[in-house]
């Protein structure tokens, strides 16, 4: 297989964008990423989109069609990739192997979702849990992440201030970012005392309803080369699935998807959990991010709490943990996420993230998960 | 319209009936077509226990729609004596009276309060265990 | 001898005490109280009904009778609340308990004795030899239209009988209806709640009826009041079956153990079965027992009980009427009752 490079990058604002409808929120990030890119439309061969359910929030499917019409690509290759909140991630190694294969030179990674046009969003988003046997018995995203909360604090001694330290975090992160959703920092007391949604998770513990897309392309190392571009290459891809139900799962309070899917992508990158100098996680839910950053390796069970309280993933730490504000911040609009945070890591490793800049970032991780651990995509990248 | 998806699970919703593997014996519930364990095709029918303890728990204070009406409500994890899990709502329960290992048994119950125009969908729910 | 093999009772764990719906429609709570013996009632939770009790009822009779489900020939829920209009309850009732396909079911109404009705049709099957088991059970989640007198005592229970010929517990020895058109309680098609006819639900229908039914079975079975152990009589309220039972010649001592209404409310359909089940709680073999049902609109089913003594090997292995309205109950206020009821209009999704 080739190496891939990732020579241009765009996205949209999340947040609640009530004039943008779906196929223009792409269409947008795409012309962007183009620019960006310094190529032209007629190069794109191929274009791989996320998007969790645009028939359940827009009553809108055939995406390939409609998309690359809007976004003036009319012709070219393209599939819709679905994989609940992995969904971006999934679309981003979908482009990836395409462009390693050698089947194409030009690759558009694109993600995009409009989950604020009028449907019931609880609704859609449990279409990513098991609909007989989770959500049929009442159980809502939030309450599945509850119970993984509920079972990390009994196995793991995590407290209810590590997950809210989290949120602040993130939130102190967002408000440096011009795209995110929520640009602004809140207080430990806004989230301790915010309504409860699923005991113990809070509103401020769950990441909003958004809408938003974002797009990166791809393109064999020798072109990035070519086009005098950083040199940010994918370095490890890991894709793994998992027992939809929570309750199928050996420890609830262990999401082993996103295990599995970092050791295969470290393995191809040839590096460990040491070398990487920051990471964007999926914090759909605060508890998320504690229990990720320990899947992935990072963090012994139980310490990325501890870690968090006392500042290691915040920037300006030791180990930067979602320096975009993560989707609690920036947004959470289902299919682009997983695109998303390949741009904030793209944009980290190529020196060009303002005020979040990590200083000195070599190796970055995004990792993108489906439902409550039914799919993980993990993402190693790496400027030279 | 619901029926058929709702009349298929039935056997599972009212009886508790699951499939065990005649290759390996792991039990499946659901049924399923293919085992996970051996990838076996031949299963056998098997009533769950409806006794069993929580694993995880937690309370809903902002469901879906069509349990708005029993909100706050506890959803839990439960482990069966056999060592079946699953998960379903713990009804009639105070909230702070579930926690890990509350012992519960299972029974028949509506489980929404879905429209006038639906049909009526039943199912298990945990109760918490007075003896 | 044909009979109970297997009986059982539901009673829902939330309640609502009379002096808090008297309080609601500032009524005098004290005089309520004394006026109808009435302590407080049961409330199905908002995810039970008709369906969901029957259930239940049936697996306690299942578990007394120690049987296959599968050799029950007949299911029959009585109810003047099941949960579809059209679509059967007993259908949800087999595939639950596991009884089926080969099994006759039919949904019986008859205001407050589709109970007992379901119980002689069951009994009756078996007694003609025509199936070896058939399960009857009454069972209801009654409404009162709010501020109606009604609303102090509709409420929510059921019980199930299996009957059979082997193994009896209480063996049926005289069965005896009456009936007539007399219209003191009715729903029309379309109506939410019940209409009744004031006074006339009195005199004219229950205690019509029902001494005249209990006298019918008396005289046919050749027994007297003080030949039983107990007696069971609807329970609209708490004065009307000791009142009826004082006419007929039975002492408050009889009845007791079976007049659960001040601690339940009317069950309707429950009412009369939920009464006898808690006397087979406690009944010695040999006892006879009196039950006479009844139904607006109107008539009364009688049957003659005698336990055998099978009774005691079964009682505790299932929970007792007694214990259930005694155990864990869930106060509720009058705002959760009526939300918990339905009887909040909210917006259809």
């Amino acid at each position: 297989m080739r190496d891939v490079a990732i020579i241009g990058a765009g996205s949209t604002k999340y947040g609640e964008l009530w004039t943008s409808p779906l196929r223009d929120l792409f269409a947008e990030a795409t012309a962007d990423c183009l620019v960006d890119a310094g190529v032209d439309r007629k190069q794109i061969q191929s274009a791989w989109i996320g998007c969790m359910s645009s028939g359940l929030f827009n009553g809108q499917e055939h995406l390939a069609s409609i998309l690359t019409d809007y976004a003036g690509l009319s012709g070219i290759a393209a599939t819709r990739v679905e994989s609940a909140c992995a969904s971006g991630g999934a679309a981003f190694r979908a482009a990836y192997l395409e462009v390693a294969s050698g089947a194409s030179d030009f690759v558009i990674a694109g993600g995009v979702e409009k989950m604020n046009d009028g449907a019931d969003a609880t609704f859609c988003l449990a279409t990513a849990a098991d609909q007989e046997y989770e959500v049929y018995h009442g159980v809502t995203f939030p309450g599945l992440y509850a119970m993984i909360a509920n079972a990390h604090m009994h196995n793991h001694g995590t407290t209810y201030d590590m997950m809210a330290h989290v949120a602040v975090k993130n939130h102190r992160h967002g408000a440096l970012n011009p795209k995110a959703q929520f640009p602004r920092e809140i207080t430990l007391d806004t989230v301790r005392n915010a309504v409860r949604v699923a005991e113990p998770l809070g509103l401020f513990d769950c990441s909003p309803v958004s809408d938003g897309a974002a797009a990166v392309l791809l393109a064999p190392v020798a072109v990035a080369r070519d086009l005098g571009k950083p040199m940010v290459t994918i370095k490890g891809s890991g894709h793994a699935t998992d027992a939809i139900a929570l309750h199928s799962r050996p420890d609830p309070s262990r999401i082993p998807s996103v295990g599995m899917a970092a050791r295969k992508a470290f393995a191809q990158a040839g590096v460990t959990t040491g070398d990487i100098d920051f990471c964007e996680v999926h914090d759909c839910f605060t508890i998320a991010e504690l229990c990720c950053l320990e899947e992935l390796g990072f963090y012994e069970a139980g310490q990325a709490g501890p870690a968090t309280l006392a500042g290691e993933t915040a920037l300006g730490g030791r180990f930067p943990v979602n320096p975009s504000g993560g989707l609690k911040s920036k947004g959470h609009p289902v299919g682009a996420t997983g695109v998303g945070q390949i741009v904030e890591v793209y944009d980290q490793l190529s020196g060009r993230a303002g005020d979040r800049q990590v200083p000195n970032a070599r190796l970055g991780l995004a990792q993108n998960m489906g439902g409550s651990g039914g799919s993980c995509l993990v993402h190693i990248l790496e400027v030279s | 319209m619901i029926s058929p998806r709702y009349h298929r699970e039935i056997p599972q919703r009212y009886r508790l009936e699951a499939g065990q593997c005649t290759g390996c014996g792991e039990i499946h519930f659901p049924p399923r077509a293919v085992c996970r364990k051996c990838a076996g095709r031949d299963f056998e029918t098997l009533a769950l226990p409806n006794r069993g303890k929580v694993v995880t728990h937690t309370v809903c204070w902002i469901p879906p729609a069509e349990f708005d009406n029993q909100k706050p409500y506890v959803n839990a994890i439960v482990e069966l004596k056999n060592g079946v899990r699953l998960t379903c709502m713990v009804c009639e329960a105070p909230p702070d009276e579930v926690t890990v290992g509350t012992e519960v048994e299972l029974v028949f119950r509506k489980l929404r309060n879905e429209p006038v125009w639906e049909v009526i969908q039943y199912g298990y729910k945990a109760r918490v265990l007075t003896d | 001898m044909h009979g109970i093999v297997g009986y059982g009772s539901y009673v829902p764990r939330f309640r609502i005490k009379a002096e808090d719906i008297a309080n609601q429609w500032g009524a005098d709570a004290e005089a309520f109280k004394r006026g109808l013996l009435l302590e407080e009632k049961t409330v199905p939770g908002p995810d039970e009904d008709t369906i969901t009790i029957s259930v239940a009822a049936a697996r306690n009779a299942l578990a007394r009778a120690g049987i296959d489900p599968q050799k029950i020939g007949a299911c029959y829920i009585g109810s003047e609340s099941h949960p579809y209009a059209v679509k059967p309850s007993g259908t949800v009732l087999i595939d639950a308990i596991g009884a089926g396909p080969e099994c006759h079911v039919a949904d019986f109404e008859f205001a407050c004795k589709a109970g007992s009705e379901a119980m002689y049709v069951a009994y009756s099957h078996v007694k003609s030899g025509e199936m070896d088991y058939a399960l009857g059970i009454g069972a209801d989640t009654s409404q009162g239209a709010p501020g109606d007198a009604l609303e102090y005592t509709a409420s929510a229970g059921g019980a199930a009988y299996i009957m059979g010929s082997q193994n009896v517990a209480a063996e049926i020895t005289c069965t005896y209806s009456f009936t007539s058109d007399t219209p003191d309680f009715w729903r029309r098609e379309g109506e939410f709640y019940p209409r009744h006819a004031g006074r006339f639900t009195g005199d004219p229908a229950y205690f019509h009826h029902v001494t005249s039914a209990t006298r019918g079975i008396l005289e046919k079975s050749g027994l007297k009041p003080q030949d039983f152990a107990y007696a069971v009589f609807h329970m609209p309220n708490g004065k009307f079956p000791l009142r009826a039972g004082k006419m007929l010649g039975f002492r408050q001592e009889q009845m007791e153990q079976g007049w659960v209404v001040n601690l339940m409310g009317n069950t309707y359909s429950g009412s009369s079965p939920t009464g006898l089940a808690a006397v087979l709680d406690v009944a010695k073999p040999g006892d006879n027992i009196l039950i006479t049902s009844f139904g607006s609109g109107a008539a009364s089913d009688s049957f003659v009980i005698r336990a055998t003594d099978r009774l005691p090997e079964i009682q505790d292995l299932a929970p007792k009427v007694r214990e259930q309205l005694a155990d864990r109950r869930i106060h509720l206020d009058y705002g959760k009752y009526v939300a918990y009821r339905g009887k909040i209009r909210v917006n259809e999704m």
